[in-house]
């Protein structure tokens, strides 16, 4: 059970994507584990083949428990049938190796544990700097070139990537190719799709719901975004056991007993709600007791940037529009990279900046509570390939769709509360990271320059920083750096 | 796109239909047609952005940052994707 935030000590894992004997890639979604934030999506960190399940769906356990077994890709045969704890030892021994790797280890556990978390499937988080940029891996021969995000989609619908022709630049294959195929191929919703080891799109509470109830979901139809199966579907299905739900049944209010299931609801939602709060409670108490926090802060003039925004919008399609907090994440990612004080991780034995910046992303959940995923590589993605890293983040964090990297990567926060009318943000760290960076509203002032005063478009950054890991002079290096950036929005 | 949409009681009900798949709260019931989406639904502007992308999928309309503060009451919308269709 790997460690996805530093206020986790336990997960239930809901249900497996892989079995034994499945062939297994490094980033390949194998389970899906219940935190008290979120469903998240686990991935395995080395290539194999999937070995025994060691903890079956619906069981409760700490972090650090074996999950399930991953054999070596060509001993897998050799190995399978022979004693599983002779399997198990390389495993160990390859994570306690990253363990050790400075800068690569975002587990807040002393080592003997994270060798633990990581023995099996996946683990302490991936390291941040020893990996290899996910789309860099040497596989692209064998999976089609397709943009992260219609990967993604194509894994919710369903739809197999090898089919598709990319329209995107060099053939790549795009969201919109996805949902072309999606629309060619009526049966290739998530509720149909039946190929072995494809899984059904549902909410989490539905899964939860369905399984109390002792009802198959693949055998529902989804009425969910995607097809998704939600709670809805399910107790539609439970009021009428006797028969599969006919997609009109669905759309209708579940008759049999709806107050006895809305209650069930409610209560479930409470309780995850109260969860989300002692988590948050947890990791930012820790943060307050043990980081020593200073914070700096700068006026920023954003007319340039604004301008430069509107006018390039105005070339892209609606579907590619970018908002300013895209540009105001990229400059503090490029910042991040000018001044890697700010960027990593603050362990037992100090700070180990990280060469790649996951910049997290504070984002504040409809019921209530908040969860800062990471963009990975943001640094290098170009605007638009950034803004369409965000809105993906943002709908599957609110649909509590994440994957356990995105929890465990970030190696510098954000938190944007413009939207919100706030003008400055004073952040709390999220630990193991030593830095929060936060945007106010762009708001019309005067601002003198030159002797002459002028009205412009201004948005106050601020910055919290850990003082154990950098001074005053690098954070306001940083700050500089982030305001730099965004006077050359051409550049971003 | 589906068939083009010009009787202002169904892009009413087409803009509701949008809102409600970002703000799920929202419904005819409880939108005040004259105060702004943003805060009456607490939709911030990725939110917005999705709405924007979504009456461009359903009615094909283009609605340019520039004309953001002609969408941002629920009457203006309607009034403004009038306009657009007719």
């Amino acid at each position: 059970m790997p460690s996805l935030g530093a206020d986790m000590d336990a997960g239930t894992l809901l249900e497996w994507y892989v079995g034994p004997g499945d062939t297994v890639k490094r980033g390949d979604i194998v389970a899906l584990v219940d935190t008290d934030k979120a469903a998240i999506e686990v991935e395995v960190f080395e290539d194999g083949v999937v070995g025994e399940l060691l903890v079956p769906p619906g069981e409760k356990v700490p972090v650090g428990t074996p999950l399930a077994m991953i054999l070596p890709a060509g001993a897998a045969a050799a190995a399978a049938p022979a004693a599983t704890q002779g399997a198990e030892l390389p495993a160990q021994e390859a994570a306690a190796d990253t363990g050790t790797q400075p800068g690569t280890q975002p587990a807040t556990q002393p080592a003997t544990r994270a060798a633990t978390v990581a023995a099996p499937v996946t683990a302490a988080p991936v390291p941040a700097t020893a990996a290899p940029p996910k789309p860099a891996q040497p596989d692209a021969g064998r999976r089609p070139a397709a943009t992260p995000a219609a990967r993604n989609h194509a894994r919710e619908l369903g739809i197999d990537l090898g089919t598709l022709q990319g329209s995107g630049r060099h053939g790549v294959i795009t969201s919109q190719d996805v949902d072309a195929a999606a629309r060619a191929t009526p049966g290739s919703g998530a509720g149909t799709a039946a190929g072995p080891g494809a899984h059904v799109r549902a909410s989490p509470l539905a899964r939860r719901l369905a399984s109390e109830a002792g009802i198959e979901l693949s055998g529902l139809p989804g009425s969910g975004p995607g097809g998704a199966v939600t709670q809805d579907d399910v107790r539609a299905a439970a009021g009428q056991p006797a028969r599969a739900p006919s997609p009109t049944q669905v759309i209708t209010p579940a008759p049999a007993r709806p107050a006895e299931g809305a209650a069930l609801a409610s209560e479930d939602e409470d309780e995850r709600s109260a969860a989300m709060r002692r988590a948050i409670a947890a990791a930012m108490s820790r943060s307050k007791r043990e980081i020593p926090h200073y914070y700096l802060s700068l006026h920023v003039d954003m007319t340039r940037a604004l301008a430069w925004l509107e006018e390039t919008n105005l070339q892209r399609a609606v579907t590619e529009r970018v908002l300013p907090a895209a540009l105001v994440l990229k400059a503090t990612a490029l910042a991040a990279r000018d001044v890697p004080d700010l960027n990593g991780f603050y362990l037992e034995d100090g700070f180990h900046p990280s060469q790649a910046v996951h910049l997290g992303v504070g984002i504040s959940l409809r019921q209530g509570g908040l969860i800062a995923p990471a963009i990975h590589d943001a640094d290098t993605k170009d605007l638009p390939a950034l803004m369409a890293a965000l809105r993906d983040l943002v709908k599957r964090t609110r649909n509590l769709q994440l994957r356990s990297s995105e929890l465990t990567d970030a190696t510098m926060t954000s938190t944007n509360l413009g939207d919100q009318g706030v003008e400055s943000v004073f952040g709390i760290i999220y630990p193991p990271q030593v830095a929060l960076v936060g945007f106010g509203r762009i708001l019309e002032r005067p601002w003198a320059e030159n002797g002459m005063l002028a009205v412009r478009k201004q948005m106050h950054i601020t910055l919290s920083a850990d003082h154990r890991a950098s001074d005053g002079h690098r954070g306001g290096l940083f700050l500089s750096a982030i305001e730099r950036h965004l006077q050359h929005p051409e550049e971003l | 796109m589906k068939a083009p949409i010009t009787s202002e009681s169904e892009l009413r009900a087409l803009v509701i239909d949008l809102l409600s798949h970002v703000a799920p709260e929202a419904d005819a019931a409880t939108i005040d047609p004259d105060a702004s989406l943003q805060d009456q639904l607490d939709i911030d502007s990725i939110d917005f952005l999705n709405f924007i992308m979504a009456v461009h999928e359903t009615t094909g309309i283009d609605v340019p940052e520039r004309d953001y503060a002609k969408v941002a009451t629920l009457n203006d919308c309607v009034r403004y994707l009038a306009a657009k269709a007719g």
